[in-house]
């Protein structure tokens, strides 16, 4: 089980070019799709967690399902593996190169990958909106999607303050039998 | 004194930096470069430069590159841990409460009302990836290997590596 922990999300972190958040499809394509360490409904929530926190997106999703597969040693594997790698590599590179913007071929792979990373977004956030549409009806999903998009878009307010807001909402405001349904 | 140094200066960026990592680099620029000196603001943009060419997380890169060109092997552990470790124990304890609470209806309900925002933020990070392809690939590639992609992974249903793979190659080739 370490192993296959360790193994994960090191491929992840070797093919994850463009910073963190692109990693986040990747992660929900071997967590969730092929490994079923968690549900999609449980990365939903980690998600979402995830953003109203502060710090690196891509070191606490490992970290938080590392440790769900297997506990603290699970969760230190899974940071490792994503992080360690390409430090090495960083320091290696800095210490061999002095004009390394040269390797231009590299930088070019690097950029090629944004459309596909573009790409694997989409389908996710197809994904997400289905299950919104599953679980609260198209009449709640819409127009929500619409605020909490005009929110964001528009007037440039942070999805930490949203998700923040909504979870105050949910634990204080009292439960109706309608919403329990 | 410099190893406690090297801890707050990630330590602080990563504690109030919301976004993920990209969001959060020059809340560690101002520390490493304004508030240290351990480096020039041209120094720190070569860094970062190199450090997006490669994969893996980039405030992790950073920080470990940094730390360790200012305070060892230990420098380095010391800033990767500063910047991993805070955020991370939050992240344990939030979902920790919220699966031990699982069969309240309230948390039952959180977890509903998150998806559409889950959506939307999915949908912005599509625009912003479109955005920047659009910029440092130009239109014409970033529609040929969008498009490939979308085959590979959408039509034929194949691993995400594969199509990673062909980018690469892609990239290697027509945009070096």
């Amino acid at each position: 089980m370490n192993i296959q922990i360790f193994l994960s999300f090191l491929k992840i972190g070797l093919v994850g070019f463009g910073g963190g958040p692109s990693m986040i499809p990747l992660i929900h394509d071997e967590v969730v799709k092929r490994r079923q360490w968690v549900s999609d409904d449980d990365f939903s929530n980690i998600l979402a967690i995830a953003n109203t926190l502060p710090g690196p997106i891509a070191t606490k999703l490992p970290g938080y399902i590392g440790y769900k597969v297997n506990g603290i040693f699970g969760c230190i594997l899974g940071v490792l593996a994503i992080t360690v790698p390409m430090i090495f590599a960083m320091v290696i590179l800095l210490g061999a190169f002095n004009h390394y913007q040269n390797i231009v071929w590299i930088r070019g792979m690097g950029q090629a990958v944004v459309p596909v990373v573009m790409i694997m977004m989409l389908q996710l956030t197809w994904d997400f909106f289905k299950k919104a549409k599953s679980s609260l009806g198209l009449y709640v999903t819409i127009p929500m999607v619409v605020v909490v998009g005009g929110l964001i878009f528009g007037l440039g307010m942070h999805p930490a303050t949203i998700i923040l807001v909504l979870l105050v909402v949910a634990v204080i405001t009292p439960v109706t039998i309608r919403s329990l349904r | 004194m410099l190893y406690l140094e090297i801890f707050l200066a990630f330590f602080i960026p990563n504690s109030i930096g919301y976004g993920g990592g990209p969001a959060i680099i020059p809340l560690i620029e101002a520390e490493v470069v304004a508030r240290y000196g351990w480096m020039s603001a041209a120094q720190f943009a070569e860094t970062l430069a190199l450090g997006n060419t490669l994969p893996s997380p980039i405030a992790t890169k950073m920080a470990g590159q940094i730390g360790y060109d200012v305070g060892g092997v230990w420098g380095g552990v010391i800033a990767v841990v500063a910047t991993v470790a805070p955020s991370l124990v939050l992240m344990l304890g939030a979902i920790g409460l919220m699966t031990k609470f699982k069969t309240s209806p309230r948390v039952k309900r959180m977890s509903r009302w998150v998806l559409p925002v889950v959506a939307v933020l999915m949908a912005l990070l599509t625009v912003s990836f479109m955005r920047e392809s659009l910029s440092s690939s130009g239109p014409l590639h970033t529609v040929i290997i969008a498009a490939v992609a979308a085959l590979l992974l959408v039509r034929l249903n194949l691993h995400p590596s594969i199509a990673i793979v062909f980018s690469l190659a892609y990239g290697a080739i027509f945009l070096g």
